[in-house]
C-alpha cells in the first residue's frame, strides 16, 4: 500500500504530481513539495539509519536543518554525496538515496553489537581503550574503528558537476522567510531599500508553512515581495557564515532538486553578499529532553511532527504521546489530533497550565507532574514508560508509536554569534537569546526569543521600517501566542542511555564522565565527548548537554554557557567551496614563447610554479629519462646545447639613483659595474639570510637589467617596491617587470661560439672583444637580440635574449646553425645536473634558512656601506663559523644512489652533522654526486662519511669533496 | 572581508591586497647598529585596537598603502600614501 501515512487532505504538497523515488533500492512514491524525509514517513519508513558509534537504529527526528539522524547518501556513482539531511532534500522524480553506516543491512546491522560493548565506547574511548599495544593502533584498531564508526562514504571519483562563485551587494539582507523575515523584507523594501531575502528551504514561509490558518497571509506577502523590483528572493539558499563588515557567505542549491543539473547550470552557487544591514530572522530550533532511549525511531521533536502533518500531509505515526514542559508545545499535539492520529496522552512535569487544561478538555489524558523514563520497542517505538516526578522505575507504560518531545525552543543565534553578538540568558524561555548587536544587524522574531507569529511579524516589520526610515502599511498576521514559559527540565535520570547528542552518540553519562575526568569547561567537555560536533552542530541538543555539565558542576546552565558558534552553520559541499577553481582552472598556466617548439619536439614538461618548463626531451634511443638527461648534459659539456631560460624573472631598473638603489638591494656593489657588463648579485633579507640571486647588467649609467630566480620573480619585485616606496621614496628609480616581454635561451658548451658566430651580426663574439660577463645588443637573422656572456653550467656559454615575439625565429636559427656541432636542446633536469657539477646553488640550498657564508658566498659582501641584511647578518648565531657549510658529496661505490634529504653522519654514529640538499648522476665524472650542508664542512673535505636515509633504512658511504666537481679554476667560461 | 579605499584605484576588496605588517616601524640608517635593526625586523607591539599597517595593492596599482585598521573589528579608519604621516587613534 503506497503512502499509507498520507492524510486524506491538507498540507501544501501537490497531490496531482506524484514522484517516484528509491531508498535502499526499494521503490516508493511521494508528491511534489515533499522532502525525502516526509516522503519516507508517508510510506511508513521510520528506520532510516544507524548511529555513528553504537550503530543504534535511528529514525527521522526533526523536519529541518537540525536533523541529527536522517542522513543519506544521495545519488549514485560520481555524484554520490554522503550525509545529506533527508529533511532538507527536496524530493524529485527519480531520486535515489541510501541509508548510511549499516552493514550488511539497515535492519540487521552486525555492528550494532557495538551497543553491547558500549561501556568500552564511552567518552574518550579513542584515547583509552585502543592505546595498547602501540603497534596495534595503525594496523588493527584504526581500520576497525574507521569501518565501525563514521557516516556516509564519499564517491571517491571526481565530481562531474560544476560550481559557481558569485558576489552581490544590497542595502538589506534578510535571512529567513518566516513571519518576521517576510515582514522585515516587505517593510524595508517598501521604504525603497534594495533587499535580498535568503531562505534555505525550497518554499518560502519558514514556520508559517506548518500553520494552515496563516496560508493566506503568507501567500499575500510572497506575492507582494515578488512584485517589487528592488527585492531579490533567494530560496534554496543557506547563509552559513556571518563575517566582518556585514559580509555573509551563502550557498544556493541551484540543482540539488534535479537528478542531474540541467545544461549550463551549476550544482551549487557560492554567494558572497555584502549588506549594509542584515536582518536575522533565522527562527528557532526546538530542543529535546534527554531521557533513556530517546533516540529510538519514532521519537520526534513536537514541532517536527506538526510540520509533517500540517505542511506535508503526513502522519508521522498512528498514536502520539507528547512529553513537554511548556505550553507552546501543545498546539503540535493538537494538530496531530486534528489530523486524526490517536493520542496516547501528554506527559508534563508541571502541575497544571492553560494548555494542560485545554488538552484535558480535548479528551487527552494528561500525566501531570510526570516524566518519560524511557521508550520501549526494537527498531521502532512501541511505547513510553512514565513516572511521577521524583518517583523510581516505571509506573505506567503508554502505548504509542510516536513520542513527541519538546524541552523548549532555542533561538537560532548562530549567525548573530558569528557577528560577535554576545548571548544573553532568557529565564522565561530557559535559553540564550542574542544580546546587543555589534555589527549593523537586527535579530527579529523567534531568532530573537520572541514567541508568537503576530509578535514576530511585528518585530520584523518594525526592524524593516527602522532600516528604511519609513513605516510601511500592510497587514500583519493575526494569531494568539501560547504562554512560552518553560519549566526547565533537561534530563530524566533513569536506567538506560539518555542522549544529549543523538548524532554523535553522546549520552548524559558521557558528559558526567568528562566532568569527572577533569574536562569541566564546556569547550573541553565538548571536545572530549564530541558533543555537538556533528553535522547538526548540536542545534537541538547542544544546550541539553551544557545543562547536564552545569548540573555536574553545581551551576546553572547560563553560568557555563555554550561552546562558541563558528561557521559553517550547516554543512557546505567541498565542490561549492572550490567553485570553478579545479583542475586546470586551479591556477593560471604560464607558457614561454618557445612552448610550441618544445611540444613539437616531444618535451616532457614539469611545473615550476605556474610555469611549464621542459624537463627533458626524450628520444627513441633513450632507455629511460636518465638516459635523456645524461645525453643532454653531455652535449653541453662536450659540444653545444640550448635551454629555454625565459622563465627567469626580469626586472628593468631605470633612474638617476638606480645604481645607488642596487647597492642597497644587493649585498655586493653595482655602482662600479661598467656599461655593457653583467655581475652576479646576492640579495639578502633584512634578517641576514639569503633571499635570491641572479645577474644584473648595466645598459647605461641610469639603466640596469636584473634577473631573479624563476620562483622569486614576484617576491623580489614586491621587495623592491616596498623599499623604494617606503624606505627610500626620494630615490629617482623606476622599476618594471619585463619577464614576459623577453624570451631567453642559454647556448652552452665548447662549441657555443662556433654555433653563434655565423648568425650573430653587429657583434664581435671573439673572446677578446666580448669576454666573460660581457653584454651587448646584436641581431640574429635581422631579429634584435641581447647577448649575455654568462654561464650557469660552467661551460663557455651565451644567453641570447630577444623580444618574445622573435623567440621562435631566433631559437630555430640557432638550432640550424648548431646542427653541424651537434646542438642538443636540454631541459631543467640537465640544467640541474650541470649546475650541481659546477657547484652553483639554487633554491635547494638557498632555502630561506641559509646565509651567504653557508653556501660559500660570504666573501661577496661589499666592504663599505649599508645594504639590506648587512646589520643582522653579523649576529652571533648567523655569523657562527660552525654552521653547516656547502660541500660536495660523492658516492664511494659510484653507482650507489644518493638521496636528497639524507643525513650525513660519522660511520657508526647516529648524530646528524649535515644533510644532502641536491643529488644527480654526473656526466663529468662517474656516478652519483650531490651538494650538502655539513658542519665544519671545509675541514671534512677528503674524509668519508655515511649518508643515511632512515625512512628507507638506507646507508650510503660517501666521500666529502669540494662542491666544484667541474673546472674549479673556472677556466672554461673564459675560453 | 575588508575593503580598502585605495587613493589611486578606489575602494577595492581585500583579495587584491597583500598584507605587509606594521607600518609604524621605520628602517634605521645603516650605521645605527644591530639593535636598531633587530627592533626594526622583529619587535612589534601587537595591539588590540588601532594598528597602522602596510597593505600592498599587489593586484592593482602595486603601491604600498598606509592603512589604519582595528585589530578586533577590522574596521578601516584611514588609508593613505606610503609617505603620509598618519596618526593612529588612541581609542
Amino acid at each position: 500500500m503506497t503512502q499509507r501515512f498520507r492524510t486524506q487532505a491538507g498540507g501544501i504538497v501537490d497531490r496531482s504530481r506524484p514522484l517516484n523515488f528509491q531508498f535502499d533500492g526499494k521503490r516508493y512514491q511521494g508528491y511534489a513539495g515533499d522532502t525525502l524525509a516526509s516522503a519516507l514517513l508517508a510510506n511508513g519508513v521510520r528506520l532510516v539509519g544507524r548511529s555513528f558509534k553504537l550503530h543504534r537504529p535511528r529514525g527521522i527526528f526533526a523536519a529541518g536543518t537540525e536533523e541529527p539522524n536522517a542522513l543519506a547518501e544521495m545519488r549514485l556513482g560520481a555524484r554520490r554525496e554522503p550525509n545529506t539531511r533527508m529533511t532538507m532534500q527536496e524530493l524529485y522524480d527519480g531520486l535515489e538515496a541510501a541509508s548510511q553506516n549499516r552493514w550488511p543491512s539497515l535492519k540487521w546491522d552486525l555492528l550494532s553489537l557495538n551497543g553491547l560493548i558500549s561501556p568500552a565506547l564511552s567518552a574518550g574511548f579513542y584515547y583509552k581503550t585502543f592505546m595498547w599495544p602501540a603497534s596495534f593502533w595503525e594496523k588493527v584498531y584504526e581500520p576497525l574503528i574507521r569501518r565501525a564508526a563514521g557516516l556516509g562514504r564519499a564517491s571517491g571519483v571526481p565530481d562531474p558537476d560544476v560550481y559557481e562563485a558569485a558576489h552581490r551587494h544590497c542595502d538589506v539582507l534578510v535571512v529567513g522567510s518566516g513571519a518576521a523575515g517576510l515582514a522585515a523584507a516587505r517593510a524595508a523594501a517598501a521604504g525603497g531599500a534594495r533587499v535580498m531575502l535568503c531562505e534555505q528551504d525550497f518554499a518560502l514561509g519558514g514556520g508559517l508553512l506548518a500553520e494552515p490558518q496563516q496560508a493566506a497571509w503568507l501567500a499575500e506577502s510572497v506575492k507582494a515581495l515578488e512584485g517589487m523590483a528592488n527585492v531579490t528572493l533567494m530560496p534554496r539558499t543557506t547563509v552559513f557564515g556571518y563575517y566582518d563588515h556585514n559580509v555573509v557567505g551563502a550557498i544556493e542549491r541551484v540543482a540539488d532538486h534535479f537528478p542531474v543539473p540541467p545544461p549550463h547550470t551549476p550544482r551549487h552557487r557560492y554567494w558572497t553578499i555584502r549588506a549594509k544591514t542584515i536582518v536575522l530572522a533565522t527562527g528557532a530550533f526546538e530542543r529535546f529532553i534527554a531521557f533513556p532511549d530517546n533516540d529510538r525511531p519514532g521519537v520526534m521533536l513536537a514541532g517536527a511532527a506538526q510540520t509533517y502533518v500540517n505542511r506535508y500531509g503526513v502522519k508521522p505515526g498512528e498514536r502520539a504521546l507528547l512529553f513537554a514542559n511548556h505550553d507552546a508545545a501543545y498546539p503540535s499535539l493538537f494538530a496531530l489530533q486534528d489530523a486524526g492520529l490517536g493520542i496516547a496522552g501528554v506527559v508534563d512535569p508541571r502541575a497544571d497550565s492553560a494548555m494542560m487544561t485545554e488538552a484535558a478538555a480535548r479528551g487527552i489524558q494528561v500525566y501531570a507532574e510526570s516524566e518519560v523514563v524511557g521508550t520501549v520497542g526494537g527498531n521502532e517505538v512501541r511505547g513510553a514508560g512514565i513516572r511521577r516526578i521524583g518517583g523510581a522505575g516505571t509506573e505506567t507504560v503508554a502505548a504509542a508509536d510516536l513520542v513527541c518531545v519538546s524541552g523548549g525552543v532555542n533561538p537560532a543565534v548562530h549567525l548573530a554569534s558569528h557577528s560577535q553578538t554576545k548571548l544573553a540568558w532568557n529565564d522565561k524561555l530557559a535559553t540564550f537569546v542574542p544580546g546587543a548587536a555589534v555589527m549593523r544587524q537586527h535579530s527579529v522574531g523567534s531568532a530573537n526569543g520572541v514567541v508568537g507569529i503576530q509578535e514576530a511579524a511585528a518585530e520584523g516589520a518594525h526592524a524593516g521600517a527602522a532600516i528604511a526610515g519609513k513605516v510601511a502599511d500592510f497587514d500583519l498576521p493575526k494569531a494568539v501566542a501560547p504562554d512560552p514559559t518553560v519549566w526547565p527540565l533537561w534530563e530524566v535520570r533513569a536506567r538506560g542511555k539518555a542522549f544529549v547528542d543523538i548524532q554523535d552518540d553522546v549520552t548524559a553519562d558521557d558528559i558526567r564522565l568528562a566532568h569527572r575526568e577533569g574536562f569541566k569547561h564546556i569547550e573541553h567537555a565538548k571536545r572530549y565527548t564530541t558533543h555537538a560536533m556533528g553535522t547538526d552542530q548540536g542545534k537541538s541538543g547542544g544546550i541539553v548537554g551544557a545543562a547536564v555539565l552545569a548540573k555536574a558542576r553545581g551551576q546553572r546552565v547560563e553560568e557555563i554557557g555554550l561552546p562558541a558558534f563558528r561557521p559553517f552553520t550547516t554543512p557546505v559541499s567541498w565542490g561549492a567551496i572550490a567553485g570553478p577553481h579545479t583542475g586546470k582552472h586551479f591556477m593560471p598556466t604560464r607558457k614561454t614563447a618557445l612552448h610550441a617548439w618544445h611540444v613539437a619536439h616531444d618535451a616532457v614538461f614539469m611545473e615550476a610554479g605556474q610555469w611549464l618548463r621542459p624537463a627533458y626531451y626524450p628520444r627513441k634511443e633513450d632507455a629511460d629519462a636518465w638516459a635523456s638527461v645524461l645525453r643532454e648534459a653531455r652535449a653541453a659539456r662536450k659540444q653545444v646545447a640550448i635551454c629555454d631560460v625565459s622563465t627567469l624573472g626580469k626586472i628593468d631598473v631605470q633612474g638617476a639613483d638606480a645604481a645607488k638603489f642596487l647597492d642597497l638591494l644587493y649585498s655586493n656593489t653595482f655602482s662600479t659595474l661598467k656599461i655593457g657588463r653583467a655581475r652576479y648579485g646576492l640579495m639578502l633579507r633584512e634578517d641576514g639570510l639569503v633571499f635570491d640571486d641572479g645577474t644584473t647588467t648595466r645598459l647605461a649609467d641610469d639603466h640596469f637589467f636584473m634577473t631573479t630566480t624563476t620562483a622569486n620573480a614576484g617576491p623580489v619585485m614586491a621587495h623592491m617596491e616596498f623599499h623604494l616606496q617606503t624606505c627610500w621614496p626620494d630615490f629617482d628609480v623606476q622599476i618594471a617587470s619585463v619577464t614576459d616581454q623577453w624570451a631567453a635561451m642559454s647556448v652552452a658548451g665548447p662549441r657555443a661560439r662556433d654555433t653563434l658566430l655565423p648568425i650573430v651580426t653587429g657583434l664581435d663574439l671573439s673572446n677578446e672583444a666580448f669576454p666573460f660577463m660581457g653584454v651587448a645588443d646584436a641581431q640574429i637573422e635581422g631579429c634584435p637580440v641581447r647577448v649575455f656572456r654568462i654561464s650557469f653550467s660552467g661551460e663557455l656559454a651565451y644567453e641570447v635574449a630577444t623580444p618574445a615575439g622573435y623567440a621562435d625565429r631566433v631559437w630555430r636559427a640557432i638550432m640550424t646553425a648548431g646542427e653541424k656541432h651537434g646542438i642538443t636542446p636540454y631541459g631543467v633536469e640537465a640544467l640541474n645536473l650541470l649546475r650541481i657539477e659546477k657547484g652553483h646553488v639554487t633554491a635547494a640550498e638557498l632555502n630561506g634558512t641559509t646565509t651567504a657564508a653557508d653556501v660559500g658566498l660570504g666573501r661577496m659582501f661589499k666592504k663599505q656601506g649599508d645594504f639590506i641584511g648587512r646589520s643582522l647578518v653579523q649576529r652571533n648565531g648567523i655569523a657562527d663559523a660552525s654552521r653547516p657549510r656547502l660541500v660536495g658529496v660523492r658516492s664511494i661505490k659510484r653507482d650507489q644512489k644518493l638521496k636528497a634529504g639524507a643525513h650525513l653522519t660519522e660511520a657508526g654514529s647516529d648524530l646528524s652533522l649535515g644533510w644532502i640538499t641536491s643529488v644527480t648522476l654526473a656526466v663529468e665524472l662517474e656516478g652519483w654526486i650531490g651538494l650538502a650542508l655539513l658542519q665544519d664542512g671545509e675541514s671534512r673535505i677528503g674524509t668519508r662519511m655515511e649518508a643515511r636515509y632512515p625512512l628507507a633504512d638506507e646507508t650510503v658511504p660517501v666521500e666529502i669533496v669540494s662542491p666544484h666537481f667541474v673546472d674549479a679554476a673556472n677556466e672554461r667560461v673564459h675560453a | 572581508m575588508i575593503q580598502i579605499d585605495c587613493p589611486f584605484c578606489g575602494r577595492r576588496d581585500e583579495v587584491e591586497f597583500s598584507y605587509r605588517g606594521d607600518a609604524g616601524v621605520k628602517r634605521p640608517a645603516g650605521q645605527e647598529g644591530q639593535d636598531a635593526f633587530y627592533d626594526y625586523v622583529y619587535k612589534r607591539a601587537n595591539p588590540r585596537g588601532w594598528h597602522l599597517e602596510w597593505w600592498h595593492h599587489s593586484g592593482g596599482c602595486r603601491q604600498f598603502l598606509k592603512v589604519v585598521r582595528h585589530t578586533m573589528t577590522h574596521e578601516v579608519r584611514a588609508v593613505g600614501y606610503a609617505t603620509d604621516d598618519i596618526k593612529v587613534p588612541a581609542e
